[in-house]
C-alpha cells in the first residue's frame, strides 16, 4: 500500500504518465537562530529535508505572485536581520544550479561566510525574530488518473491541483536522478519528438513563481509547443 | 446533500477529491478525539465538525469528553495560563486532584482509547490519559492548541512527562513548540466557513444587527473583536480610531467582546476602554453573550475594515473571520497574524496606534483597494485556513504514522 523511501519513483515511461498528487506536512526541528551567526551554525548540520523546505517552501505557503524573495533564508535575513545585502545575495542562490542539497548547503554557508566577513557586527546582532528551522514530510498519493499521449495534458495541466504541479515539476528534480522535471523525463521517452516541448519546458523558471503561474506557464507551453499530430 | 457536497460548493470538487484519496487508506481506522468540553471554545468548535467529516470520508470516528468537577478545572485553567507563559504557580494539592481525575476518566474511557488506531488527545486537561490506557494500541498524537512557547516552567516540569509518552504532537505554530522527544508536527488551526460565525448572510440580517447597535450603515465602520485583554489592546485601537477620525469624521468603531464579569483583569480593562472612549456616540462598546455568533458574523460583515491590534496574539482567528468576510485587516505585527496578513494584499500589519490610524485612513481615501484587499484576503483564507485544509493535515499526519513516517511517503 505504501513505500516509506521512495528516492526514485518516476512515472511509468512511455506507458504512461501517472498524475499525482501530494500533502505536505511541517515539523519542527526545534532549532532556532537569533543571530545570524547561529544561523551559520545550525545550516551546517541540518538536515537536508529542511534545506529543501526552506528553498522551495514558499511555494506551498499563503503568498501573492510579487514575493519579495524567494526562499525563507533570504526573507529572513532582509525582515528579521534587516540585511538587504544579504537578503539579496541569498535569494540569487538558485537551488537548480546544484546537483544536490549538499551542494546548496555549501553555496549558502559560503554566502553567509562571506557576508559575516565583509560586517564583523552581523555575528552579535540580535535578529527582530528567529530563524525556525523546520522540515516537512510528503505524503503522495495516486490520483489514479493516467496519460497515455503529451497531448493529452494540453487540457488536463490547468486542471491540476497546485500540490500536483508541486509534485510533478518541482518535487521531481530531487526525486529523478536526472534532476528534470516529471514531464521533461516522461517526453525524452518519445525520442526527439517532444524535443522542442521539453526545451522549452525546462526553461520555466520555477524559483521565481507561484504555483499558479507555474500552472499557467505550463499549459501556455504545452498548448504551444506540443505537436497534435501524433506519428 | 451530504457535509462534503456543501464544503465542495466552498472550497471546489478538487479539494474534496484530495480528501477522498487521503481517506483511502484510513478506511474504516478507528479515531477518538479526547478534549474537556463539548460545548464552547475553539477546540469543541473545530471537532464539531470535524469528527463527523471524517466519518463521512470513512473513518470511524468519535469523540469522547473527559468530566472534571470545580477544582479540577480550575487547575486546568491555571495550566492553561501558565503554558501560556503566566506564572501561576499551582498547589500540590490541586496537581494530585489533577491526576486523580484523570483516572476517573480513564476508568470509563479506556474501553473505548485501547483500541482505537488513532487517539488525539487536545490541551492539557486530558494528557495523562495516555500514561493511564497500558494497553493501547493505536497511535497516540497531542494536540496542543495554546502558545506554549514560554511556559511557566514549574507546570510545564509536571506536565512534561505525560506529554512526552506520545508518539508525535501538534503545535500550531512552530514557535508555540516545545523541546520534546517525539516528532512536533506544525498545522494551523482553521476556522469552519459553514458556522454560524462564518456562513454567508443575507444583507437584511447584517442592516438588523447594525440597526440594532445604532450603527449607521451609510457611514464607515472598524470593527475589532476580541476579548477585553491588555495584549488585544482596545486602548490603541480607540487611540487609532481617534487619530483617524481627524480626517474621516463620520468613522464608527466597535469593540466588541464577551463579558468580563468572571475575569478582574477583564473588568479593569473593560473600565479603561470606557475611560478611553469618553462617551463618544461613534464608540460602540459591545459586551456580547458566547453563543452571539450570528451577531459577530453581521458585525464583521457590517465593517469597511477589520482590525485586531494585538500587541500578542495566538495565531489570531478573529483575524482569519474577518478576511473570509471578505474585509482587509488591519492587525499587529505578531504571532499568526504575520501569517494572515500580507501588507498590501490583504491588509496591513501595525505595530502602533498611529500606524493603524494611517492605515485606516489609507484604506478609507481609496474604496477599491478596501474591496481588492478584501477579495485577496477571502481567497488567502479559501485556500489555506478553512477546516478542509485542517483536515487534509490531520490524515496526512494519520497516514504518515501509519505507513511509519519518515520524511517521503507514497501511496500507491
Amino acid at each position: 500500500m505504501a513505500n516509506a523511501v521512495a528516492p526514485f519513483c518516476p512515472p511509468v515511461a512511455a506507458d504512461a504518465f501517472a498524475i499525482k498528487d501530494c500533502a505536505l506536512l511541517t515539523i519542527a526541528t526545534g532549532k532556532k537562530a537569533t543571530t545570524l551567526k547561529e544561523l551559520q551554525t545550525h545550516l551546517t548540520t541540518i538536515d537536508t529535508d529542511s534545506i529543501y523546505l526552506h528553498v522551495w517552501g514558499s511555494l506551498l505557503e499563503p503568498h501573492f505572485d510579487v514575493r519579495e524573495y524567494n526562499n525563507h533564508f533570504a526573507s529572513w535575513a532582509r525582515r528579521g536581520l534587516h540585511d538587504d545585502t544579504l537578503a539579496e545575495r541569498l535569494a540569487m542562490v538558485d537551488p537548480n544550479d546544484y546537483g544536490d542539497l549538499e551542494a546548496l548547503r555549501q553555496e549558502l554557508l559560503e554566502v553567509i561566510a562571506e557576508r559575516l566577513d565583509e560586517q564583523e557586527y552581523l555575528r552579535w546582532v540580535l535578529a527582530t525574530e528567529p530563524f525556525e528551522f523546520i522540515r516537512s514530510t510528503i505524503v503522495v498519493f495516486d490520483t489514479a488518473k493516467r496519460i497515455q499521449q503529451p497531448e493529452e495534458l494540453i487540457t488536463l495541466i490547468p486542471h491540476l491541483s497546485t500540490s500536483s504541479i508541486f509534485y510533478h515539476f518541482i518535487d521531481a528534480r530531487r526525486r529523478l536522478p536526472t534532476s528534470q522535471d516529471d514531464f521533461c523525463f516522461w517526453l525524452a521517452c518519445w525520442g526527439d519528438r517532444y524535443a522542442e516541448l521539453a526545451q522549452h519546458l525546462a526553461a520555466i523558471d520555477p524559483y521565481f513563481n507561484s504555483l499558479t503561474t507555474i500552472r499557467q506557464q505550463l499549459a501556455k507551453t504545452f498548448e504551444r509547443y506540443c505537436p497534435r499530430e501524433r506519428p | 446533500m451530504s457535509i462534503l457536497d456543501h464544503y465542495a460548493q466552498i472550497v471546489g470538487d478538487d479539494v474534496i477529491d484530495q480528501l477522498q484519496q487521503l481517506a483511502q487508506p484510513l478506511q474504516g481506522k478507528s479515531v477518538v478525539h479526547v478534549n474537556s468540553t463539548k460545548i464552547g471554545g475553539g477546540v469543541a468548535e473545530i471537532l464539531t465538525k470535524l469528527v463527523p467529516l471524517m466519518r463521512e470520508l470513512g473513518l470511524e470516528s468519535h469523540w469522547q469528553v473527559i468530566t472534571g468537577d470545580e477544582p479540577f478545572f480550575q487547575c486546568t485553567k491555571a495550566m492553561h495560563n501558565a503554558l501560556q507563559g503566566n506564572p501561576v504557580p499551582i498547589s500540590q494539592e490541586l496537581l494530585t486532584h489533577y491526576e486523580e481525575i484523570n483516572r476517573d476518566n480513564a476508568e470509563r474511557l479506556r474501553s473505548h482509547l485501547t483500541d482505537a488506531d488513532f487517539v488525539f488527545i487536545h490541551d492539557p486537561q486530558p494528557a495523562p490519559q495516555l500514561s493511564l490506557c497500558p494497553n493501547r494500541q493505536g497511535h497516540w498524537i497531542w494536540r496542543c492548541h495554546i502558545d506554549a512557547s514560554h511556559p511557566y516552567r514549574p507546570v510545564w516540569k509536571f506536565l512534561r512527562p505525560f506529554i512526552e509518552l506520545y508518539e508525535a504532537s501538534i503545535f500550531s505554530l512552530p514557535t508555540f513548540a516545545q523541546a520534546l522527544p517525539h516528532p512536533e508536527y506544525i498545522i494551523s488551526p482553521s476556522i469552519d466557513p459553514l458556522s454560524e460565525k462564518n456562513c454567508s448572510l443575507d444583507n437584511d440580517e447584517v442592516q438588523q444587527v447594525l440597526q440594532e447597535f445604532h450603527i449607521d450603515p451609510d457611514r464607515p465602520l472598524v470593527v475589532q473583536v476580541s476579548r477585553f485583554d491588555r495584549f488585544k489592546d482596545p486602548v490603541g485601537v480607540i487611540r487609532a480610531y481617534k487619530m483617524a477620525t481627524k480626517f474621516h469624521p463620520d468613522l464608527q468603531l466597535v469593540l466588541a467582546g464577551g463579558s468580563a464579569t468572571d475575569d478582574p483583569e477583564g473588568a479593569l480593562v473593560l473600565q479603561e476602554v470606557k475611560t478611553e472612549a469618553n462617551h463618544d456616540p461613534d464608540i460602540h462598546i459591545l459586551m456580547l453573550p458566547p453563543d452571539a455568533h450570528r451577531t459577530i458574523n453581521a458585525l464583521q460583515r457590517g465593517a469597511d475594515i477589520v482590525l485586531q491590534k494585538s500587541t500578542r496574539e495566538g495565531f489570531g482567528l478573529t483575524v482569519t473571520e474577518g478576511m473570509w468576510k471578505g474585509k482587509p485587516v488591519i492587525g499587529g505585527d505578531t504571532g499568526g497574524i504575520r501569517l494572515q496578513v500580507v501588507n498590501y494584499h490583504t491588509g496591513f500589519l501595525v505595530n502602533t496606534p498611529e500606524g493603524a490610524a494611517l492605515r485606516i485612513r489609507y484604506l478609507l481615501n481609496q474604496p477599491d483597494k478596501i474591496a481588492e484587499f478584501g477579495h485577496q484576503a477571502r481567497e488567502l483564507v479559501r485556500e489555506n485556513f478553512l477546516l478542509t485544509r485542517h483536515l487534509r493535515e490531520y490524515m496526512t499526519l494519520m497516514v504518515s504514522l501509519l505507513y511509519g513516517g519518515g520524511d517521503r511517503l507514497e501511496l500507491s
